[in-house]
């Protein structure tokens, strides 16, 4: 049976302030490229294969414990070349791990927080809760599959007006490649996490991400923080 | 097919650079050209002495720089890569060295990526601290007027022994969303610049975004390494190598 934990850990009013990013969604609808919801779709299809991937096997490591969380922190900077991405990812983690000490206190939890105070990757902290929530790895990875998708359909919400009905069923459609991009990320944090070996974790990366949080971090005004 | 190329490059004792091993069969026949800029400097040129990779090829270079020499790498044409009888994919695998001092400059044309093509791409940089590397790689995706090949490309940096980039894209027909808005949109070609040079400890690049016409492209400079990629993508490759240099 599935742990009720995971329904805590991925509900969107988890306070840890992942409604304030769009994912590179604001960017691309303001480049005209999401207009409607078959546009968040395909954004959303390819956020989730790319970054997406790449999140989901980083918290299922890191939910493993099998790998220090330094070493897959030191992956993620590497996997993430933006330093507009890299702030945004390091400012949810210290997010994260604030709110997630109170909610399911943990001595890993702890050290991390006393190790790093200037914050962690997100998706290790990701990882490293859902370890403290009595979570599985495959959970830890389904958990940051769906956030990689769940925080773009939100913001396209508020950006364009979106369709809350149309919206979410963009999200209900992506649940079979959900499944199948978390499956993925778990086996290759297992190989990480039995042979040691970093480069066994996905690198998947989109290019317009990339420059999306560029262009969006030079924005004097914006609707969302990434 | 496989084909492997090897370049080793090493101070001559004279203020140049020698070529101890410069062998390459198949498709991966190599030259010593004049460098532009003379020096002290040794450049190679990749001759392509036939169209390659075909599905099922695998090509390999492996290129390794001594302490003091300095190397440029060209080629005389794109790398097209095309559909074989065989339907499997092709490989091209880099495998760049360069120690303390040395410096790789690694300018090759662009990967074409035929329409009916699929070709897997790694390139793995391994520096010492104290390492000059400029590279630049560009895939266009499909020849003019034609439908998109597909083409995935992992780029690893390991510098000091640290891994500060690993970035895999998969692109073209079959590759999740990569048409859309997220990964590639309308862009038809896409390029990295990779530069790592000692004196940017000192002196850090800081980021910025260009947008230039229909062709976009970011500075990003890298954690954990005197580094910085640049990541363009465009239309074509024309407004793509123009977008990679006005940001640089």
């Amino acid at each position: 049976m599935m742990n009720p934990a995971l329904l805590v850990l991925a509900d969107g009013r988890f306070p840890a302030g992942g409604h304030a990013h769009s994912g590179g969604a604001e960017a691309a609808v303001k480049a005209g490229r999401i207009r409607d919801s078959a546009g968040l779709a395909a954004f959303c299809a390819g956020r989730l294969h790319t970054a997406g991937l790449t999140a989901a096997a980083l918290a299922a490591a890191a939910a493993g414990g099998r790998i220090d969380p330094l070493d897959l922190d030191r992956a993620a900077d590497a996997r993430m070349p933006s330093p507009a991405l890299r702030a945004a990812s390091r400012r949810l983690g210290r997010q994260l791990i604030r709110a997630a000490r109170t909610v399911w206190p943990d001595a890993a939890l702890e050290r991390l927080a006393a190790e790093r105070p200037r914050g962690v990757h997100q998706p290790v902290v990701l990882g490293l809760t859902a370890a403290a929530a009595g979570l599985t790895p495959a959970d830890a990875a389904s958990a940051a599959a769906y956030e990689s998708v769940s925080g773009p359909v939100t913001a396209c919400v508020r950006l364009l007006g979106l369709d809350p009905f149309r919206a979410t069923a963009v999200l209900a459609g992506l649940t079979a490649e959900l499944a199948e991009v978390a499956a993925r990320a778990g086996e290759a944090a297992a190989e990480a996490g039995a042979t040691g070996d970093l480069d066994a974790l996905p690198a998947a990366s989109a290019p317009l991400l990339d420059l999306y949080a560029e262009q969006h971090a030079g924005w004097a005004v914006r609707l969302f923080a990434s | 097919m496989r084909a492997v190329a090897r370049i080793a490059a090493r101070p001559d004792g004279r203020g140049g650079t020698a070529l101890p091993l410069l062998t390459g069969d198949g498709p991966l026949a190599l030259r010593r050209t004049s460098h532009p800029e003379g020096g002290g400097a040794a450049q190679v040129t990749i001759v392509g002495a036939m169209a390659a990779p075909l599905g099922g090829d695998r090509l390999r270079i492996e290129v390794t720089v001594a302490a003091g020499a300095r190397l440029r790498v060209t080629s005389a044409a794109a790398t097209v890569s095309l559909p074989g009888r065989i339907p499997a994919p092709a490989h091209y695998d880099l495998d760049l060295t360069v120690a303390e001092g040395g410096e790789l400059e690694w300018l090759p044309e662009p990967v074409i990526a035929a329409q009916g093509s699929v070709l897997r791409m790694t390139t793995r940089v391994t520096l010492a601290a104290g390492a000059r590397l400029l590279l630049r790689e560009e895939q266009v995706l499909g020849r003019s007027g034609e439908a998109p090949g597909r083409l995935t490309a992992r780029l690893t940096l390991r510098h000091d022994g640290r891994t500060v980039l690993d970035q895999q894209t998969d692109l073209g027909p079959g590759a999740p969303g990569w048409d859309g808005p997220a990964v590639l949109a309308e862009h038809r070609a896409l390029g990295q610049l990779l530069l790592c040079e000692p004196s940017l400890t000192e002196k850090p690049a800081t980021a910025r975004f260009l947008a230039e016409g229909a062709a976009e492209a970011a500075l990003l400079p890298l954690a954990g390494a005197p580094a910085l990629l640049v990541t363009a993508a465009a239309p074509d490759g024309l407004r793509l190598r123009r977008a990679i240099d006005r940001v640089l």
